[in-house]
């Protein structure tokens, strides 16, 4: 039998003590917060610092957003990834969430690590899921790095976007700041629309 | 493989009776990619995630006595596309309590809140997918999209599936309820696939002298027709 998909709704203004309730401070335990990595995490550390701006340039304070990512060797923590040759970090699950509404100018900070290339093809990569009050379904996207020229210019999912607007994807090292610090906006309309996929 | 959203069953990015959208809808055409272990994997989280009460809104907030409101119990199976269980997958739900008042800061309705009622809970489906949730029905409330605008009452949930692409945020509507023909986003999704968000009364999981229950299944993303080459 088939059956048809389940459609989607907005996330609404109100899924903070429900998705990401420790990080605002209400009393449930939250499954995952930005903070992605501990002592133990194999690989190089990294901060990805961003916004999330509106069609009218506004910061939108309501957001969520989703990162799912592999590991340092391009292993993911899941058992479609099977490949024995890429080294499994069993206590990095890969997956971050964080909301937009508890910092004054409504930024999304994620500490992780680089992940590796997930099949040598693909360049080093994090996978965004874009949620918030006023849009009916999350929008997908995808964080390259402003370093990674040469893996970047083979990769085959940055090759299919439009040269105008691949710059999009690509989270900017920030060298004014301490640590190793990427800078990624995610704009929702406008000049600077944020390439968002059909997957 | 997963299949594509289906564009028959899923709302727009823009609809702009749902006024929010018009400057938050991405306007460009979405880019297609091939799925890759990107797309095919997604994060995991198992029973070891859970709390004891995470999945009793009745119980899991209580301060000083039983929260208000009317008991459900809202209960069904996660599938896929060809109605195949899927299991061990985590189901996350929020919502606002009896009297349509969330406990969220930003929550401005004039409307109680409920010491004993948090709103907030999650569970892991079974190996046959089942998953179940014991709760207090929602109330309606007001919001500020056009005037005298209420939304019906409904329970957010949100899940992962088996992949990221399987990811499925949505609501649980309750049947008969007279507000669906007024509510932007209710409507926002094609005429069609509109009952497949609202819960079915259910006498066999209603618990005599306890609790009404409403069933609800919630169908994910499944294996894509013809698969499609890396
Ligand atoms: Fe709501």
């Amino acid at each position: 039998m088939k059956r048809g998909q389940t459609p989607s709704q907005t996330v609404g203004p109100f899924f903070a003590y429900g998705l990401v309730p420790e990080q605002y401070n209400y009393s449930f335990t939250s499954i995952a917060d930005g903070q992605m990595v501990d002592d133990t995490t194999e690989g190089q550390r990294i901060r990805i610092l961003g916004h999330v701006y509106d069609g009218a340039g506004d910061l939108v304070p309501d957001a969520i957003i989703e990162i799912w990512q592999a590991n340092s060797h391009g292993r993911y923590n899941h058992p479609a990834d099977s490949r024995k040759d890429n080294l499994l970090d069993p206590d990095f699950k890969g997956f971050g969430r964080m909301g937009t509404g508890t910092t004054p100018d409504n930024r999304f900070v994620f500490d992780t690590i680089k992940p590796g290339s997930v099949d040598g093809a693909q360049a080093p990569h994090l996978n965004v899921v874009v949620l918030m009050r006023g849009i009916l379904l999350h929008a997908y996207t995808r964080i390259y790095f402003s370093d990674e020229g040469e893996a970047n210019a083979a990769d085959a999912v940055l090759s299919s976007v439009p040269d105008e607007r691949r710059e999009t994807l690509i989270a900017r090292r920030d060298v004014e700041l301490p640590g190793r610090v990427y800078r990624f906006d995610i704009h929702m309309q406008g000049d600077r629309e944020t390439v968002f996929f059909d997957v | 493989m997963s299949a594509n959203r289906d564009w028959d069953s899923q709302p727009p990015f823009i609809h702009p009776d749902y006024k929010s959208t018009q400057l938050r809808g991405p306007t460009k055409p979405l880019v297609p990619i091939a799925q890759s272990l990107s797309e095919l994997t997604g994060p995991v989280y198992g029973h070891d995630t859970l709390g004891d009460l995470d999945a009793d809104l009745t119980r899991n907030a209580r301060v000083n006595g039983e929260p208000l409101g009317e008991r459900i119990i809202v209960a069904g199976r996660v599938v896929d596309e060809d109605d195949r269980p899927i299991p061990h997958t985590l189901v996350e739900i929020w919502q606002c309590n009896a009297a349509g008042r969330y406990v969220h800061e930003v929550d401005q309705h004039e409307a109680p809140l409920d010491p004993n009622f948090l709103g907030a809970g999650r569970c892991v489906t079974d190996e046959n997918g089942r998953y179940e949730f014991r709760s207090i029905k929602p109330g309606a409330y007001p919001w500020r999209n056009h005037h005298n605008a209420w939304r019906p009452n409904h329970i957010h949930l949100s899940l992962f599936g088996a992949s990221f692409v399987s990811r499925l945020v949505t609501q649980l509507y309750f049947p008969g309820d007279p507000l669906f023909e007024f509510d932007p986003i209710f409507n926002g999704v094609p005429e069609g696939a509109r009952d497949r968000m609202v819960a079915q009364f259910d006498l066999g999981l209603t618990e005599p002298e306890f609790a009404l229950g409403y069933n609800f299944d919630i169908v994910l993303r499944g294996p894509r027709a013809t698969p499609m080459e890396d």
